[in-house]
């Protein structure tokens, strides 16, 4: 049984419903992340967990137990907020044992409490001050620390990351990571970054305008999209997606696209799901990561069906470990992925291999996949 | 089995009995803590309006009287307000509004936007002068209506010390001549509140976006045209800001007059506010008092509610 | 080369008109700034002068044997209507009405503040909109209503007096205006800790919630402790207020010995009575006005950030 479970969960801001039946839940120990764009219902989910919001239909439960109409300090869960929320006029010591103090938990208690959590994310020396003397790092520790200290059932982490600079970010992802393997604790995760999200969790939760549309492990995410959104969404760069027609030719069936100025794109589908035949002779959206675009050489040799094509490359983008080679492919740019030492230049034609054991389809009319 | 799962049913009622109980009384706290400043608004403020409204309706004299009589009181003034010849004291009043309020509005901005161009020009010393326009403000009008009384009587004040500086056809006795007496309450009015309204602009000014200078710069605009066509209409809405504050101030304006003229001869210098005391408490005409209460009140309304109904809807929530 | 030399000519024609420049604004700065400081400057010298001076001399002079005669006798000895024992009775008046004024209304401002940005409900922007409008009204509208109200609670405390020998502050003028100060200060107090409060970071008091804290210790231990600048500005605003509120208390105190120090000073002022001492009306004066002068002087800052906050969306 799971241990934190949501069910049918609702939310509505006078006419506006923020979350449209909501059910979503993750093991004891596991990392749930929240993902989508701003205005998505995530954070408004991971408020209502806190209970710092009321619903209005669902429940949730912690370990079997409903905690809906608990007080936020009653249902055993921890915070971390994006701002870190650091009371600024106590000190950081004064900041991790606020709720020990308020709950009325003697001092010699609280002091130890405080020492243990200070040295598990060796903040020890800085307990003393107060927030406004603290680097964006430090206060993120500090954030850290107070809810260790309450040692809860469920931490919630909301966009913890998202007020440091890049570098810091991911070595606080990393320290997050570590604190997770090692306390065990089930964590419930919101990021709008996906990278945030592939990196950290063991199930991602992808949402959009109040409804789940995909939960599922990274790769499983990653991988098969349930539809448009998710595969748009999760990855970067982006996933290619681009308008094809189908054309059922025995038993096989190949999707074609126009080009300009060249000859149209054809590729036959060996395995093609099943639901793309009733497609035939329709337009669907043929998605492909731009990894498994590749120059001829860069293909994964592990992969079964690999097509080649001749594409003119419009743009170039070095990045250093990875070349990005932009091309166009029935009206829409297309990114393809190359080896950094690839010898291609904008302007020019050259083979691209798409290894298709890693194509996936979409019906345009809903946005869903095609199996 | 069953009866376990019974109790457990049981149990989870009971105690989300208690917690509802307990979370009516957190939802409920803060509307308590509020209720009593609303409460005391409502009945303060919109209650003694809607009294004052309704005594203007009445033949209330010295004492307040609850027999409605009709819009006689409103009457009366509206009759008043044309007698201009000798004028009424209402026609005074509200000649005076008119004069004292487009002049003070008028030469408020304008001055006060002058001085806020002067000192944003990288003035140093600014922290010194800055002070020394808005200190008026903080003076009560009693205080300072003694010294400008002073300053404007023309045996002691100005007139005397241009005389003894031996400019003797100096002449300016403003303060007490009927006629320009409202003019010398406009002098004060505007030393008064014109650092105000320079420290509105001021703060305007630092808040435009120096980049946007810059650009007009390399485009070739002189310090006058960047002012004219680019900072100015920029601080548009600062002078809605700054003209709501005056309009109001000028509607409100009593102690100016009490303290500077008493009244001014004949009560030449009086305006709505001194109208309303005067009527109501010295001449026992409580119902015109009230009558002309309530006409300041929807005048200040009419300026005031659009500005702030659009100030609290803009707000994001 | 010759680029070089035009713009070399430009650079220097610029800098002898910038320097004109600067001396015409400086100019009209200094200029503007001795007029306003005239009338504190009249007042100041001439509270200091003999009444033979101010009759001979210039009221721009300063005075020949400064005395502080007319300072002395305003504070003790001169007459406020019939009774002749100087302001300073008036002073404490004034202090008593306002230092408890104050407080009142700030604190509920604090509170109201608190509950209409951080506890918000259906209905909060109204219930602060009527409340904000309240500032803005010509008090005359309701003046009228206040003055009977008042009339009976005196009536009232005069009944508690006979009944239980303590009128229980029923019907004492100071009373009356602190409570007609709270009221009617309200609205501002409100205005300034709402929108203090609106920038607040709501996520304190969310973490506030998880550690357990109830409405009043989120207030006590979180918003209370953050919220000294929004503080002193209220404080010294309605500070200012009232102290220099004169309508309230000439209707409300005008007669007897509540009255407060600007009503008072107004009848010094106005007394036709015999010769006018005008270097005692001056010092009294002065007195009036050294308190608000004292907090403009040492928080200035605040002062015209309260001003402003009624004036400029926060």
């Amino acid at each position: 049984m799971a241990f934190l479970e949501i069910r049918n969960l609702e939310k509505t801001f006078g006419n506006v419903k923020v979350l449209k039946g909501i059910d979503l839940e993750i093991e004891e120990g596991g990392f749930l992340v929240l993902v989508g764009p701003s205005g998505c219902g995530k954070s408004t989910l991971l408020n209502s967990i806190a209970g710092l919001e009321t619903t209005t239909g669902g429940t949730i439960s912690i370990g079997g137990k409903v905690i809906d109409g608990l007080h936020p300090s009653q249902r055993d869960i921890a915070m971390v907020f994006q701002s870190y929320a650091l009371y600024p006029n106590m000190t950081v010591g004064g900041n991790i044992a606020f709720g020990m103090e308020i709950r009325g938990v003697p001092k010699p208690e609280r002091d130890k409490a405080i020492a243990q959590v200070a040295e598990m994310l060796q903040i020890g020396h800085l307990l003393d001050r107060k927030p406004s003397q603290l680097s964006g790092g430090q206060r993120q520790r500090v954030a850290i620390g107070r809810a260790l200290v309450r040692d809860p059932q469920v931490f919630l982490f909301d966009e913890p990351l998202s007020n440091l600079d890049a570098k810091l970010r991911v070595d606080m992802r990393t320290e997050i990571k570590r604190l997770h393997q090692r306390m065990g604790t089930t964590i419930v995760y919101v990021t709008h970054d996906q990278i945030e999200a592939m990196t950290l969790a063991t199930k991602i939760a992808v949402l959009k305008d109040g409804l789940l549309q995909q939960s599922g492990t990274p790769a499983e995410i990653y991988n098969n999209p349930a539809n448009l959104f998710v595969a748009d969404f999760m990855g970067s760069p982006a996933m290619n997606l681009i308008p094809v027609t189908i054309t059922k030719n025995g038993s096989g069936v190949s999707i074609s696209t126009n080009r300009d100025e060249m000859e149209p794109l054809a590729l036959g589908i060996p395995n093609a799901p099943a639901g793309l035949a009733a497609h035939d002779g329709k337009e669907v959206i043929f998605g492909i990561r731009p990894e498994a675009l590749t120059d001829r050489d860069g293909a994964d040799r592990n992969a079964k069906n690999i097509a080649e094509s001749e594409c003119l490359i419009e743009v170039v983008e070095p990045a250093g470990s990875d070349t990005f080679a932009v091309t166009r492919l029935g009206k829409k740019q297309v990114t393809a992925r190359l080896r950094a030492d690839v010898n291609v230049v904008a302007g020019q034609k050259t083979k691209l291999a798409f290894n298709l054991d890693k194509a996936v389809f979409f019906d345009p009319a809903n946005g869903q996949r095609i199996l | 089995m069953t009866t376990v799962a019974k109790t457990e049913t049981e149990l989870t009622q009971v105690s989300s009995t208690r917690v509802s109980g307990r979370a009516w009384l957190q939802d409920a706290l803060p509307k308590l803590v509020l209720a009593p400043s609303f409460a005391i608004t409502i009945v303060f403020v919109y209650g003694f309006i809607l009294w004052t409204v309704y005594l203007s309706f009445t033949n209330s004299k010295t004492f307040p009287s609850y027999t409605l009589t009709g819009p006689r009181a409103y009457q009366r003034l509206w009759r008043w307000t044309f007698e201009s010849d000798p004028p009424s004291s209402w026609y005074t009043s509200i000649t005076n509004m008119g004069i004292f309020g487009f002049l003070y509005i008028g030469i408020c901005l304008a001055l006060g936007l002058f001085l806020a161009i002067l000192l944003d020009q990288k003035i140093r010393g600014e922290g010194v002068l800055r002070p020394i326009y808005l200190y008026p403000m903080a003076l009560s009008f009693i205080v300072t209506g003694v010294a400008w009384k002073w300053f404007l009587d023309p045996g002691l004040g100005l007139e005397q010390t241009l005389h003894q500086w031996g400019w003797t056809s100096f002449h300016f006795d403003w303060i007490k001549n009927k006629d320009f007496v409202i003019y010398t309450v406009v002098i004060a009015g505007v030393w008064q509140a014109s650092g105000f309204v320079m420290a509105m602009f001021l703060a305007g000014l630092r808040g435009i976006d120096g980049e946007i200078m810059k650009a007009a710069q390399i485009d070739g605009a002189s310090s006058f045209q960047l002012y004219r066509r680019i900072i100015i209409p920029m601080l548009r809405p600062v002078f809605l800001s700054a003209f709501i504050v005056l309009a109001h101030l000028a509607i409100k304006s009593y102690d100016l007059v009490v303290a500077l003229t008493s009244g001014g001869p004949g009560g030449s210098a009086w305006l709505p506010s001194n109208f309303m005391y005067e009527y109501t408490f010295k001449r026992n005409e409580m119902a015109v008092g009230s009558a002309s209460a309530v006409i300041m009140l929807m005048t200040l309304t009419a300026i005031i509610v659009p500005y702030l109904y659009s100030e609290l809807r803009e707000r994001p929530r | 080369m010759s680029t070089v030399a035009i713009s070399e000519r430009r650079k220097t024609g610029a800098g002898g008109s910038r320097t004109l420049n600067r001396i015409v604004i400086y100019g009209l700065l200094a200029f503007f700034a001795l007029v306003y400081l005239m009338p504190l400057f009249v007042m100041l010298v001439t509270s200091f002068k003999t009444m033979d001076e101010i009759q001979s001399g210039n009221m721009l002079a300063l005075p020949q044997s400064p005395t502080f005669e007319p300072w002395v006798k305003a504070w003790g000895e001169t007459c406020v209507g019939l009774t002749c024992a100087g302001i300073k009775g008036y002073f404490w008046n004034s202090i008593k009405m306002v230092v408890p004024a104050v407080l009142i209304s700030t604190l509920l401002g604090a509170l109201n503040g608190y509950v209409l940005t951080k506890w918000r409900f259906r209905g909060d922007t109204l219930v602060f909109g009527l409340m904000l409008f309240a500032c803005f009204i010509p008090f005359q509208s309701v003046l009228l209503p206040m003055a009977t109200v008042l009339g009976s609670l005196g009536r009232f405390g005069m009944t508690l007096r006979n009944a239980t020998g303590y009128s229980f502050g029923f019907g004492n003028p100071t009373v009356n205006l602190v409570f007609v100060h709270v009221v009617y200060g309200l609205g501002f107090t409100t205005l300034f800790f709402r929108n203090y409060y609106e920038a607040f970071p709501t996520e304190l008091i969310k973490a506030a919630q998880i550690d357990g804290a109830s409405f009043f210790q989120i207030f006590r231990r979180i918003m209370l402790p953050n919220s000294l600048p929004i503080f002193v500005v209220t404080v010294i605003y309605q500070f200012t207020n009232i102290w220099n509120d004169f309508l309230f208390a000439s209707a409300y105190a005008g007669t007897g010995d509540a009255m407060p120090m600007t009503v008072a000073l107004n009848n010094v002022v106005n007394t036709s009575t015999g010769v006018v001492e005008y270097n005692v009306n001056m010092a009294a004066a002065m007195i009036a006005a050294l308190p608000t002068l004292l907090v403009y002087i040492i928080a200035g800052r605040y002062f015209v950030r309260g001003l402003m906050a009624g004036a400029v969306k926060g």
